[in-house]
This record gives C-alpha cells, sequence and structure tokens, in this order.
C-alpha cells in the first residue's frame, strides 16, 4: 500500500494528527477539557458548511468558526450565569445544525457532509496535505513556548496568576490550539470522532505514567501509532479510515486499562 | 527611623460582586515580622491577601509590596493559597512542583539551568523534603504536600511569604511539624511573613503581629494587645474568656495546642475564609 501516493500522503496525515491530537491531548486530560472539546469538533461542521455554500476553503472557513466558537464558549463561560456546559450545549448543537441546514440547500450534500463528519483522509491532496503540516507545526511550537506556564496552570490556576502568568491570555491560547487541531484532525477522522484522538491516546498513556514527560511522549507514540495501525487496517480490511484510527486508538487504551488498570504506582 | 515597610495598605478598599468586601484597611508591615490576620468567616481574610498579590483589584487606596504595586511579572512573593489535596493522578514529582516557583525568573523561552536546579534542591533541603523530590506530589500526605508547596513558595521568594490557612485540613502533629518548620525559616532567612488563618490562638502563639478585621480594620499590634483587646471581640461578636490562657498553653507546651480548645467559642468558629 506504501507505494500509493494517495495512501503516502494518507499516512503522513495520520501521523500528523496523530502526533498532534496526542501532544494536545496532554493538556486535554489534565484539564478535563473533554467535553469543550467535544462542542468545539461539532461545531466545526458548520464552518466547514459556511466554506462550501461561500466556495472558499471548508478546512479554513472552519479553523476561523472554530475559534471563533471556542472563544464565545470562554466568554460566555465568564460571564458565569450559566454552567461551562450548559454554554458548550448550546454553541456546539447551534452551530451544527446552522452546518446541516447550509449544507441542505447543496445538491448532493450528504457526501460532503459524510466527509467531514466522519473523515475522508484518502481523498486528502498534497496541498491540503502542506497545510496541515503547517498547522501542526504552529500547534507543537505554541505548546512548547507556553508549556510550562500551561503545566503551572494546570497544578494551580490560582498560583500560576500569583507568579505574573498571563492565565487568562494561557487559556484562551489553548482554546486556540484546540480548535485548529480539532480542524486538522477532521480530515483525518471527521468532526464527529477527532475528539477520541484528542482523549484516548493522552487517557492511555496516563495509565501508565506519572511523569509528566513520559506522559506526553506516550500520548504522543499512542496517538501517531493509532493513525498508522488504524489506516493499515482500513486499507486492509477496506473500513472507513476514521472509524478504523478511532478503533487503533481505543484499542490501545483497553489494552493499557487491562494491564495497568490501576494506574501507575 | 525604621526601614521602608515590605507590605503597606493605605485605606485599602475592594469590592466583589458590587458588594464592598474590604473597606478602609491600612497597616504595615517590616521586614522579619511575621503578621497573623484573623478574623470571623466572610471578614475578607483571603480578599485581603489577594489584593495583596494583585489577584484581585482594589476599588480605593494603595498597596506596596516590596515597594512596588502588587502583582507584574516577576512578584518576588511566595504564595501558599488555602487548598485542597493534589488529585492523586497529577503528573508531576514534587522537584516538578517546586521548580514552578522559578517560572517568573525563567520566562517564556529560558530552559532551567544549574542556578534553577540547585535553588530547587535548596528549597526542598529546608523543608526537609530531599528525599521525596521524586515522588509524585499526588501521593504525598497532605502535610508533606504542605512542605512542597512551602518549598515553591521559597523557590520563589526568600524575601515574603504570604500563607492562606497554611494549616487547615492538617493533624495536630502535622499542623506543629508545620509552624515549627517556619518558625526555623523565619529565623534563618529573615523572612517576612503574612498569614490569614483562622486558628486564633495557633496564630496568636506564632505571629510577632496580628491584624484583626471584619471588613474593616478592627485592631493592629502585637498579640497580646491584640487578644486582650476590646475590638477582637467586637470583631467576632462573642467572648474569649479562655483565649489568653490557651495562648500561654500552646507557648509552654512547646506550642502545643489542644484541639479541642484551641478554637474560639463554637458560634464564631469558621472552616474557611470568604
Amino acid at each position: 500500500m506504501i507505494e500509493l501516493a494517495f495512501m503516502q500522503r494518507a499516512l503522513a496525515a495520520a501521523l500528523l494528527v496523530g502526533v498532534v491530537c496526542g501532544a494536545l491531548g496532554f493538556f486535554v486530560v489534565l484539564r478535563r477539557l473533554a467535553f469543550i472539546g467535544v462542542g468545539i469538533s461539532h461545531s466545526a461542521i458548520g464552518g466547514v458548511a459556511i466554506g462550501v455554500v461561500a466556495g472558499v476553503s471548508p478546512l479554513l472557513t472552519a479553523a476561523v468558526f472554530a475559534v471563533a466558537v471556542a472563544l464565545g464558549i470562554a466568554a460566555v463561560g465568564r460571564r458565569g450565569a450559566l454552567s461551562e456546559d450548559a454554554v458548550i450545549g448550546v454553541f456546539f448543537s447551534g452551530s451544527m445544525a446552522l452546518g446541516v441546514a447550509l449544507f441542505s440547500l447543496q445538491r448532493g450534500f450528504q457526501q460532503d457532509l459524510f466527509g467531514y463528519l466522519f473523515g475522508d483522509v484518502l481523498a486528502i491532496t498534497g496541498p491540503e496535505l502542506a497545510t496541515l503540516a503547517a498547522g501542526t507545526a504552529a500547534v507543537l511550537v505554541a505548546l512548547a513556548l507556553g508549556f510550562r506556564s500551561l503545566f503551572f496552570m494546570a497544578f494551580d490556576e490560582e498560583i500560576a496568576r500569583a507568579y505574573g502568568q498571563p492565565v487568562g491570555a494561557l487559556n484562551t491560547g489553548l482554546l486556540v490550539l484546540l480548535a485548529v487541531t480539532i480542524v486538522i484532525g477532521v480530515r483525518l477522522v471527521g468532526a464527529i470522532l477527532v475528539e477520541a484522538l484528542l482523549v484516548i491516546p493522552a487517557a492511555s498513556a496516563a495509565l501508565w505514567t506519572r511523569g509528566w514527560r513520559a506522559q506526553l511522549a506516550l500520548a504522543i507514540g499512542l496517538g501517531a501509532a493509532s493513525g498508522l495501525v488504524g489506516l493499515a487496517i482500513a486499507y486492509r480490511l477496506d473500513l472507513a479510515a476514521g472509524a478504523s484510527v478511532v478503533l487503533a486508538a481505543a484499542a490501545f487504551f483497553f489494552v493499557s486499562l487491562a494491564l495497568r488498570g490501576a494506574g501507575p504506582r | 527611623m525604621s526601614a521602608d515597610p515590605v507590605v503597606r495598605f493605605e485605606g485599602v478598599s475592594v469590592d466583589r460582586h458590587a458588594r464592598r468586601v474590604l473597606e478602609g484597611i491600612s497597616f504595615s508591615l517590616q521586614a522579619g515580622h511575621f503578621l497573623g490576620v484573623v478574623g470571623p468567616n466572610g471578614a475578607g481574610k483571603t480578599t485581603l491577601l489577594r489584593a495583596m498579590l494583585g489577584l484581585v483589584p482594589i476599588a480605593e487606596g494603595r498597596i506596596q509590596v516590596l515597594g512596588r504595586p502588587p502583582g507584574g511579572a516577576s512578584p518576588e512573593v511566595g504564595y501558599v493559597p488555602q487548598r485542597h489535596a493534589v488529585a492523586p493522578s497529577f503528573p508531576a514529582t514534587v522537584r516538578d512542583v517546586v521548580m514552578m516557583g522559578r517560572l517568573p525568573q525563567l520566562g517564556w523561552l529560558r530552559r532551567p539551568g544549574a542556578a534553577d536546579r540547585d535553588s530547587v534542591d535548596r528549597s526542598l533541603a529546608r523543608v526537609g523534603m530531599q528525599d521525596r523530590a521524586d515522588r509524585p506530589i499526588g501521593r504525598l500526605s497532605g502535610g508533606e504536600q504542605r512542605r512542597a508547596m512551602l518549598a515553591q513558595a521559597l523557590c520563589a521568594s526568600q524575601k515574603l511569604l504570604v500563607l492562606d490557612e497554611p494549616t487547615i485540613g492538617l493533624d495536630l502533629p502535622a499542623e506543629q511539624a508545620f509552624y515549627a518548620l517556619l518558625r526555623s525559616l523565619k529565623e534563618e532567612l529573615r523572612l517576612t511573613v503574612i498569614a490569614v488563618s483562622h486558628d486564633l490562638v495557633a496564630l496568636a502563639a506564632e505571629a510577632d503581629e496580628l491584624v484583626c478585621i471584619n471588613r474593616t480594620m478592627h485592631v493592629h499590634g502585637n498579640p497580646e494587645e491584640v487578644v486582650h483587646s476590646h475590638a477582637l471581640r467586637e470583631a467576632y461578636s462573642c467572648e474569649f474568656n479562655f483565649l489568653a490562657g490557651e495562648i500561654a498553653h500552646h507557648e509552654r507546651i512547646g506550642r502545643e495546642p489542644s484541639r479541642d480548645c484551641a478554637e474560639p467559642a463554637d458560634d464564631c468558629a469558621e472552616p474557611a475564609d470568604d
């Protein structure tokens, strides 16, 4: 399969998405951002639909829309009148409905919609792969620069703020990185399943080790392995690639759970 | 003429949720002194500390900490907040947590160097946690976690420590050990310490000065003056007939208060601040 150009692009995309989702997933699990991740990923469908209707790059509009939704959830949540999960529920369902409504205006929309909901990595083009690589690099560099501060905030936001860390800006930045990462992952596994790659590899890693360095490295490794193994299985068994990648990640998790269910010592 | 105070409050008022929670607070604290802040539940003690750290805005007045307004990127203040236990699964060792205290000095781009690692090792040694340095923070006892947080604060600053309910949740031996450690650190490093606690007896025995607040300033002075003052009783709205005797008892037996009678009367005891 490796000699096929479309498979080479798909494998490269799966590797990039696995790495970036594993790295950011470390903070998603640590900061308990899984539900906000679900909200942002589902709302990306609204952004994709805007791009399709407007005739511009759907991934670009999805990125802009997902960032806007992430910032919107944070802004409404900060007002304190509603719990964050209620705010996420409103944004997530509203923007997904917007996406479905806009797609319904297009002839043959089901095919496009299905691809964005569940991924279509085998159809990824060279320019799309280059964009995905640039996005991955940008997220990883930003994460590396802010890592110590984000980790400090995950430990105790109050002390981090007292020690001069720009907590508000860092929280906003983390949500922006989450939104960008989700859009990066949409092409591989789709908006519905991208959250799985943000949670499962990092959760699996947390079962093995209590050290942050090892946990981060393992989350990245398991993310990449899920992408590559899942794609290989999808090719051999003629399965949907996105679902196969997530099933591979889930298999790693359940093996980890069976072997290390009590967690690291 | 005395040196400039380490902390100075001048007519400080703070509003929270459209309500004035502190009003006209004024006091100053000299280098090397230990100031205890006491007051009934909801008096604004934690808010006072948070205002001093730049964590809440002030509505009126002025605060100076080490000659500067509160907050800023490198505040040179060590802070131990009131907190519950660290999640057992948090993926950091004691050493990682103490190193967080160096972050204001490190900035965004610089990696920790030999000087930073030395600072962490020295701070761990000062609190007697060298042998626990590589253990996961979430696996330590409450008392050990408190010592680790104190090491983190020392790593951030060896001038001024700000402690919010430092012994809450600790059993009696752990509380005594914590205060004994704090006393030795204060003497060794000439630290200035400001601590909030609901435990009036312990603070009166440990601190050089006490401030009693209940939204406004009620009394500031040495512990003996404060515990005998009418203003203290006014702030708590109750009597402390046993208080002076308890403090003397606390000091006499090596600052070991009896938990059963160390608290103020039941109707004015508080579990935590606002």
